[in-house]
């Protein structure tokens, strides 16, 4: 049962389709919580890699940026969000297309 | 192998078990609440109304389970589903019992245990709010939105004080390890006070048991805090378009929340299953004679019957506790039976104390339920827990 | 039992990563996106990092997927309507986006093809109280730093969401 250990890469390589995935959903989806949530699924993505790596090199700093990550995302959510809500009670609209006056 | 044979049978126990308490735990309660509020309660099915679980259960199964055509069919089915695995998962970490050994084979009467067990418990029923959140949502009505917004954003303003009141008697312990925070309160101060983490020092637990207690009030949408549900604002909240199977999945969750907040208030705070005093004086007479207690005075009910048929049920009854007295004396099965019975007593007796609430006390206003979690429950958590950090550090080695 | 794991998840967690993407409303995203938190924690265990693997699932999946949920929930947002995003994401996002997956992933084959195998236990340091120990030795400046960041945080957040003033 040792003896079929799953390669570290196989974890990066997990690491890097999920964040193509949130790069993706950040770019083509128009639902500024959807794209919000690419975010998170990208720092997620992240969080593998780090998690790999200090296994990989038997230290804990890896977990510990992981959770500096969940504490940022945390701070980030609840701002986000309040701002999401706030848009939404000032323009009822959640499409990012349509939240653009600053670019005019 | 042994090891999943083993693993398999306490599964099967567990399991067991804990369908029949769920199902009479509803029983009690019923019984409970009637008796405060000076009615019978069920009685018409067997004696006492003892078979009112199995007539619930059979109604609850043969019921049509209806499918309304307005709601989002995939989630609607998925909330229950979600709502009852998540209350039953958290059950696999709770040691019920100390080390038992059968024929040579040692083990613990508890499923497994995790180096952060205490923290897969939180994991997992803050997991739960997914269940009343999405049946909420996708029932497609106003009550039930109402509900799983109000029960969302109450068990995550609840879960703050909660984790901080673990946190508390966890820096006394020195460990995540259910198994190991038990382990840490046995003994006894002055040969005869438990040094469970409710009364012993540095800083005595009371204050973070209580925090921990009333925000599991809310957790479990219990009353006072059963905002989701009001029926009389919300026809029944989260769970009105539910039926049959599906709705006995939400209230099976319940109950089987509220198992597992008092056994994890046990645990943290009342030293699972040590005793209340020490061996030598005679603590494992206790089960015994208080059954042999309960038996007699069963008997002496049915000696001088109010109704024609305690005759013959409360004799029955005092058989059966009697039975259950000498099972308790024998050698071979003490060793099971002594530590449950005293981890069972606190656990009965914190759920009584749920219910005895619940009969008592009248509903939160909404703001006044989350002024309380914010004004009053997280600030009075985190003094206790500075008080405690403070203390610990103080007086370590 | 490793493979067997690891595959399991990791399908769960590409699929629903697709499926974040891909769903049209955001609570099935959102969901989806719970089901990746779930899958990535079980892959946390597998790599040894217990305290993280509990950590993921109470502050992502249990508190700030909860907090999205409960927006969606409150603005009680429809599908979003499908239509297309400027000409150049159009025309060069999925080309762009597949040639950066695919450079990503030929690096780490390349580099790290030849690490040694992941087996479950063989790296015992992700407990608590490893974590808590380089948290507050090592760790602690940018640990009290993130204190202040929440505080922030939360000023901020109950600045934006308070009611205007008369």
């Amino acid at each position: 049962m040792m003896a079929h250990g799953v390669p570290l890469s196989w974890y990066l390589i997990l690491s890097a389709i999920l964040f193509c995935l949130g790069i993706a959903g950040f770019l083509f989806r128009k639902n500024i919580i959807t794209v919000f949530m690419s975010i998170e699924l990208m720092l997620n993505a992240v969080n593998l890699s780090f998690i790999a790596f200090s296994y990989q090199l038997r230290q804990v700093n890896g977990h510990i940026f992981t959770f500096f990550v969940m504490v940022v995302a945390a701070a980030e959510a609840a701002v986000g969000l309040a701002i999401i809500l706030t848009v939404f009670k000032n323009r009822n609209t959640l499409d990012i297309d349509e939240i653009s006056e600053m670019n005019d | 192998m042994e090891f999943f044979l083993v693993s398999l049978l306490k599964i099967a126990v567990v399991f067991a078990g804990l369908m029949t308490t769920l199902a009479y735990l509803q029983w009690v309660e019923r019984k409970v609440i009637a008796h405060v509020q000076v009615r019978i309660g069920p009685s018409r099915v067997g004696p006492h109304g003892l078979m009112q679980p199995l007539a619930d259960v059979v109604k609850l199964v043969t019921k049509e389970g209806l499918l309304p055509s307005y709601v989002n069919r995939p989630f609607y089915l998925l909330a229950p589903v979600l709502a009852i695995t998540m209350a039953l998962t958290s059950i696999s970490v709770i040691p019920f019992g100390s080390e038992v050994s059968v024929g040579g084979y040692h083990t613990w009467m508890q499923l497994t245990d995790l180096n952060v067990g205490i923290l897969f418990v939180l994991a997992i029923s803050s997991m739960g709010v997914y269940g009343v959140a999405l049946a909420g949502w996708s029932s497609n009505n106003k009550y039930s939105l109402l509900g799983g917004l109000r029960s969302s954003a109450q068990m995550v303003s609840y879960e703050l004080p909660l984790s901080l009141a673990i946190t508390a008697p966890l820096l006394l312990a020195g460990t995540l390890s259910l198994r190991e925070i038990v382990q840490s309160q046995a003994g006894f101060n002055f040969g005869f006070l438990p040094r469970w983490s409710v009364f012993n020092g540095p800083f005595p637990q009371i204050f973070s048991f209580l925090i921990f207690v009333i925000a599991g009030f809310a957790e479990t949408n219990r009353v006072p805090f059963d905002l989701p549900e009001a029926e009389n604002e919300l026809v029944a909240g989260f769970h009105t378009e539910y039926s049959s199977l599906q709705f006995a999945a939400f209230f099976m969750s319940e109950y089987a929340n509220m198992i597992t907040i008092t056994a994890i208030t046990t645990i943290l705070f009342l030293g699972g299953w040590t005793p209340l005093f020490p061996a030598s004086l005679g603590s494992n007479f206790v089960p015994p004679v208080l059954l042999f207690i309960v038996g007699a005075v069963a008997l002496y009910a049915g000696l001088t019957p109010r109704r024609k048929r305690d005759g013959f049920t409360f004799p029955v009854v005092a058989l059966i506790f009697w039975i259950l007295a000498a099972l308790f004396l024998l050698p071979f099965l003490q060793q099971f039976l002594i530590p449950f019975f005293w981890f069972a007593a606190k656990v009965g007796t914190l759920l009584f104390i749920f219910m005895w609430v619940r009969a008592t006390l009248p509903r939160f206003r909404y703001d006044q339920l989350m002024g309380f979690a914010w004004k009053f429950l997280f600030p009075a958590a985190l003094i206790n827990l500075l008080i405690t950090g403070l203390l610990v550090a103080l007086t370590a080695k | 039992m490793d493979i067997f794991f690891f595959l399991l998840f990791a399908t769960v967690a590409v699929g629903c990563g697709i499926s974040v993407v891909m769903q049209t409303h955001p609570i099935s995203s959102a969901l989806s996106l719970v089901g990746v938190m779930g899958s990535l924690a079980v892959l946390y265990l597998l790599l040894g990092a217990e305290f993280i693997a509990m950590a993921q699932i109470i502050v992502y999946a249990g508190a700030i997927m909860v907090l999205f949920i409960f927006v969606i929930m409150l603005l009680n947002a429809g599908a979003e309507q499908r239509a297309g995003r400027s000409l150049m994401v159009k025309v060069l996002g999925a080309p762009v986006l597949i040639g950066f997956g695919g450079i990503l992933i030929y690096f780490f084959a390349v580099n790290f093809g030849d690490a040694t195998p992941v087996h479950f236990g063989a790296f015992q340091g992700g407990s608590a109280r490893a974590i808590g120990r380089a948290l507050f030795e090592n760790y602690l400046l940018p640990f009290e730093v993130t204190s202040v960041l929440i505080l922030i945080a939360i000023i901020g957040a109950v600045v934006l969401a308070q009611k205007e003033m008369e």
